[in-house]
């Protein structure tokens, strides 16, 4: 079920408030963070973070068009490698999973 | 036949009826049309008067936006999805279920037709186990 629009979007207050800071200061240094159910808004435009997945960091630009997700959405928490024996589904995953995981 | 929104050209049917042959009409909005339009559901769509006709395209024009314009946004709305990199839009890449549904079984729907695997076992066995 969706979110109440009565309560506006979830941000964490605490990322809003180093966005901010950020922002204020003028430091473009990306933003480190597990907070993956952070929506993103507007104010997030044009900062890099790095998000985890529960492993490592995904670099991540927000855009414009990212404003209204989860910041989680945007790292993936799972990697598929392929099927065993399914030789046709290796060489395509290795070809597709190239581009998103520079992402 | 009636020409209403472009191509479409709804049959001998129900006029309710054959406006759902449009693409972005349901039973809903096709009855809400024809309230607005303050014609009878049960006429025939061939024994419409051209003025009805004109009525009804014109408020289907007016309010709802219907078959290729909105077929592109949709396929917009995706391409956006699978431009940003985020999750939905890279199960739509995959042709996997975007909306956190099982893959184990099922999801046919997005999958296609069964490919079989030697020794896969399904949910059924998996319980007899």
């Amino acid at each position: 079920m969706t979110r109440s629009a009565k309560k506006g979007p979830f941000v964490e207050p605490k990322l809003f408030a180093k966005v901010m800071n950020a922002k204020q200061s003028g430091n473009t240094a990306p933003i480190r963070t597990w907070r993956r159910r952070c929506t993103i808004v507007p104010e997030f435009v044009g900062h890099t973070f790095e998000i985890h997945n529960g492993k490592m960091f995904h670099k991540v630009f927000v855009t414009e068009e990212m404003v209204g997700h989860k910041l989680g959405e945007f790292s993936p928490t799972r990697v598929f490698r392929g099927h065993s024996g399914h030789r046709k589904a290796e060489a395509a995953a290795a070809a597709g999973a190239a581009p998103p995981a520079a992402g | 036949m009636p020409r209403i929104a472009g191509i479409d050209v709804p049959s001998d049917k129900r006029i309710v009826i054959a406006l759902t042959y449009i693409y972005g009409i349901g039973p809903y909005r096709s009855r809400q049309i024809l309230k607005e339009a303050g014609i009878g559901e049960s006429i025939r769509a061939k024994d419409l008067s051209e003025g009805d006709v004109t009525k009804i395209a014109s408020i289907i024009e007016r309010e709802y936006v219907v078959e290729g314009q909105l077929r592109r946004q949709a396929q917009q709305n995706i391409a956006r999805l699978r431009d940003i990199g985020c999750y939905r839009g890279s199960r739509h890449r995959r042709g996997l279920p975007a909306r956190g549904q099982r893959t184990r079984t099922n999801a046919r729907t997005r999958k296609g037709p069964k490919k079989t695997v030697a020794g896969k076992k399904g949910v059924k066995e998996m319980h007899r186990g």
